[in-house]
């Protein structure tokens, strides 16, 4: 942790308007909210002063699902770089997925990815645990001592590739009721989807690349929610991109079942149109879809059918994506970009106002993760807000208002595969504090 | 005309017409005593090819050679791609060496597309995967218009795997355009779950079909197939789908039968029937050459050596 006089400092937060509604002061000490009151009332005393004129004040938002790529694959990206493209991209607490090398399925890797976390110090980093060893669909790995760890671990996902055989996701579910603890499901029927390389439709068919079609990923959806309910146990489902899945989600929800589940910004955002110049850049799993899957997603999020926002954040270095299609790699980067996309699909929409922002970006996710409580160490990891008194300064500062073209040269992730390299998206981080410590200053990353 | 030929959907109806009446022009040249034009002399065509396909290379060749072309054949074999280079180090290298025209061949779909990217020169798609196939619906084009001396209102039968065919995509493009209309016949396994978005008719009835039409064309059933569920055997697929002579009985008089090979003789097309008066695949190659050669005229004949 650095020791500068900059980010040792209380603050004054003058002006902000509070999750999108009046503008108000807010007074950091401590690494806690210690004030919030009316636009001028605050009294400065030693604190720094940051003039928040026109910025929208949210809770430090926290993110279900990124790719943080070390151990293993550090070309692409490590928990350095990831966390400071995280914090520039107004995030204090990402859950960093299982998929590295070697895989994050035992108490060993977790707690080297947890720690790397606290050495880098700019977001808080919650290691997702393997569900089966290796990510191999076959054994279950040790979850119990990931969850005693000192990395705490609640979340616990094969993510990338699907947990398929259905009676080792019952036993999954039902064995991680023991820590309070969730499976994320990546839900993709492997046989449906075999060489898949796009959404199986219109755009498949006519580019010549093997579809991936949306029943491979409802038809687990649906099983899983079923188990899920048959055992009493929390399923969360990642990255949802059909318009079908929302619908099965909707009438799980409607029957009590502890399911929950998280969209991505660029399935809010883009279709598989995109895929007609063969960019990789644009390769995803799962796929980009329709226009109308769009906007059942949008609307699902907005209704609260989908949880959460996660941006499925996915560096691969330049030599994997360009390259043939069907030889790239899948994913794109998005902790950078994840809530200038919200704005664009969700609040420019009328949509979400700014206290769903916060709701879907930063509460939701910190209760699924587990996040609402103290912790055992001496740092109060409470994530999720509220920006109130008592609470950690956990803030984004962000400002509504630039419209301009996103430029990856800016970007801190390792790598430069953004879906919306050149596309104008509106809005800018300003600020980012982390327990009272700022991250982020000036839209540019503090130290 | 577009610098590239990668999808027969980027063409106009002014451009296929040109291209097939430039190749009728080039065909009568291949009559003379010698047969070869001076249009493209002082050019490079690199004909760039990661799966073999020996008929499609030699077509190529042969149609760049007769325009004076200088031909560089770039096989994925033994080359620097066999030791894993990548497409576009492959490209900068002959975009480097001053390739006028870059013919290519690639298992994945949209290769060809990439290639543009990164070379100044023309790209002409020569397969790429199970997109497109352009110069083989062209061929095809102009050996109906040979046989049947139009294209405007003709009826077409494309009659097996449509789902992986690029041949299939690229003819279906350039008939709609040149005011054919096509019907595709398979079994339901083989057609892309949206091929209601094609401009065309779909049936699962061989037999139904085949008195409607004027052109019926077979396509190859690739092995890989044969084994994943498709459908049951060979020999279902065969008795439901192939082409035999009772069969062909059903076909109007002046009906023609064409195949862009290679054939599976005994599964989509019996060997009486590939050899019969009204099978047009061995003209298909002939006209093959020309229809390529139109394509590298048209592509690279306008522009001044570089």
């Amino acid at each position: 942790m650095s020791t500068s006089a900059e980010t040792e400092s209380d603050w004054v937060i003058r002006g902000a308007s509070l999750t999108g509604g009046d503008p108000a002061d807010i007074t950091i000490s401590g690494g806690l909210i210690t004030a919030v009151g009316p636009a001028g009332t605050a009294s400065q005393g030693r604190a720094r002063v940051l003039d928040a004129t026109g910025l929208i004040a949210l809770p430090g938002l926290v993110d279900l699902h990124t790719h943080l790529r070390e151990p293993g694959r550090e070309d692409a990206e490590t928990v350095a770089t990831g966390t400071a493209a995280a914090a520039l991209g107004g995030y204090t607490a990402v859950h960093a997925m299982a998929n590295t090398d070697p895989v994050a399925d035992t108490a060993g890797v977790v707690e080297q990815v947890w720690r790397l976390g606290q050495q880098a110090g700019r977001c808080d980093v919650w290691p997702v645990g393997a569900v089966t060893t290796g990510l191999g669909g076959t054994a279950l790995a040790e979850l119990g001592a990931m969850a005693d760890s000192a990395a705490r671990v609640r979340l616990f996902s094969d993510d990338g590739q699907c947990v398929a055989d259905a009676r080792l996701m019952r036993r999954a579910l039902e064995y991680v009721k023991a820590f309070d603890g969730v499976v994320a499901q990546h839900a993709q029927e492997p046989r449906l989807t075999e060489g898949a390389q796009v959404n199986e439709g219109e755009i498949s068919a006519r580019l010549g690349l093997t579809g991936w079609p949306a029943v491979a990923e409802e038809a687990i959806i649906a099983r899983d929610c079923l188990l899920a309910a048959h055992v009493g146990s929390a399923l969360h489902v990642c990255h949802v991109s059909t318009a079908g899945s929302v619908e099965i989600l909707r009438w799980a929800k409607a029957k009590g079942w502890r399911v929950t589940a998280e969209v991505t910004p660029h399935h809010l955002l883009l279709t598989d149109e995109l895929a007609t110049g063969y960019d990789p850049v644009f390769k995803v799993n799962p796929p980009l879809r329709t226009a109308a899957d769009v906007a059942a997603l949008r609307e699902g999020l907005a209704d609260g059918t989908i949880d959460c926002v996660a941006t499925d954040h996915a560096p691969h270095p330049a030599e994997a994506k360009q390259t043939e299609w069907g030889e790239a790699a899948f994913g794109m980067t998005g902790l950078e970009t994840a809530l200038r996309v919200v704005q664009q699909a969700m609040v420019d929409t009328g949509l979400l106002d700014w206290a769903g922002v916060a709701d879907r970006m930063s509460l939701r996710p910190a209760v699924i993760g587990r996040l609402r409580d103290r912790g055992p160490g001496a740092a109060d990891t409470r994530q999720g807000g509220p920006v109130a008194v008592g609470y950690p300064a956990n803030l984004v500062l962000y400002d509504p208002a630039p419209g301009l073209p996103v430029d990856t040269g800016t970007h801190a992730s390792r790598s430069r595969n953004s879906p919306y390299a050149g596309m104008k998206l509106p809005g800018q981080v300003i600020a980012t504090f982390l327990r009272g410590t700022p991250t982020v200053l000036a839209g540019r990353l503090v130290r | 005309m577009n610098r590239h030929l990668i999808s027969a959907a980027d063409l106009s109806l002014d451009d296929a017409v040109a291209i097939l009446d430039t190749a009728e022009e080039l065909a009568r040249l291949a009559e003379r005593p010698i047969p070869k034009l001076p249009t493209l002399r002082g050019r490079t065509v690199v004909n760039l090819f990661y799966e073999d396909s020996t008929r499609t290379r030699i077509s190529f060749e042969a149609a760049a050679k007769r325009l004076s072309a200088d031909v560089i054949n770039f096989s994925a074999k033994g080359s620097s791609v066999a030791k894993g280079e990548s497409l576009k180090d492959t490209a900068l290298t002959l975009q480097a060496m001053g390739a006028d025209a870059v013919v290519i061949r690639h298992g994945g779909s949209g290769a060809p597309y990439q290639l543009t990217n990164w070379i100044a020169g023309s790209v002409v798609n020569a397969g790429d995967g199970t997109h497109e196939h352009p110069t083989q619906a062209l061929l095809d084009a102009f050996t109906m218009r040979r046989r049947l001396g139009r294209l405007d209102g003709l009826r077409v039968a494309i009659v097996g795997d449509i789902l992986h065919s690029r041949v299939a995509r690229s003819n279906v493009w350039l008939l709609h355009t040149l005011g054919a209309s096509v019907v595709l016949v398979a079994p339901p396994t083989l057609l892309p779950v949206a091929v209601g978005a094609w401009p065309c008719s779909v049936s699962y009835d061989l037999s139904a079909v085949l008195p409607q039409c004027d052109v019926v064309m077979m396509l190859r059933v690739q092995n890989e197939r044969m084994t994943d569920a498709y459908f049951p055997s060979v020999r279902e697929y065969s008795r439901r789908y192939g082409l035999d002579d009772e069969r062909m009985g059903l076909l109007p008089a002046h009906a023609i039968v064409m195949h862009p090979g290679p054939m599976n003789r005994g599964v989509e097309i019996t060997a009486d029937v590939a050899d019969s008066p009204r099978s047009t695949i061995v003209e298909q190659v002939t006209n093959g050459v020309s229809v390529r050669m139109a394509v590298l005229y048209l592509l690279l004949g306008g522009t001044e050596a570089r």
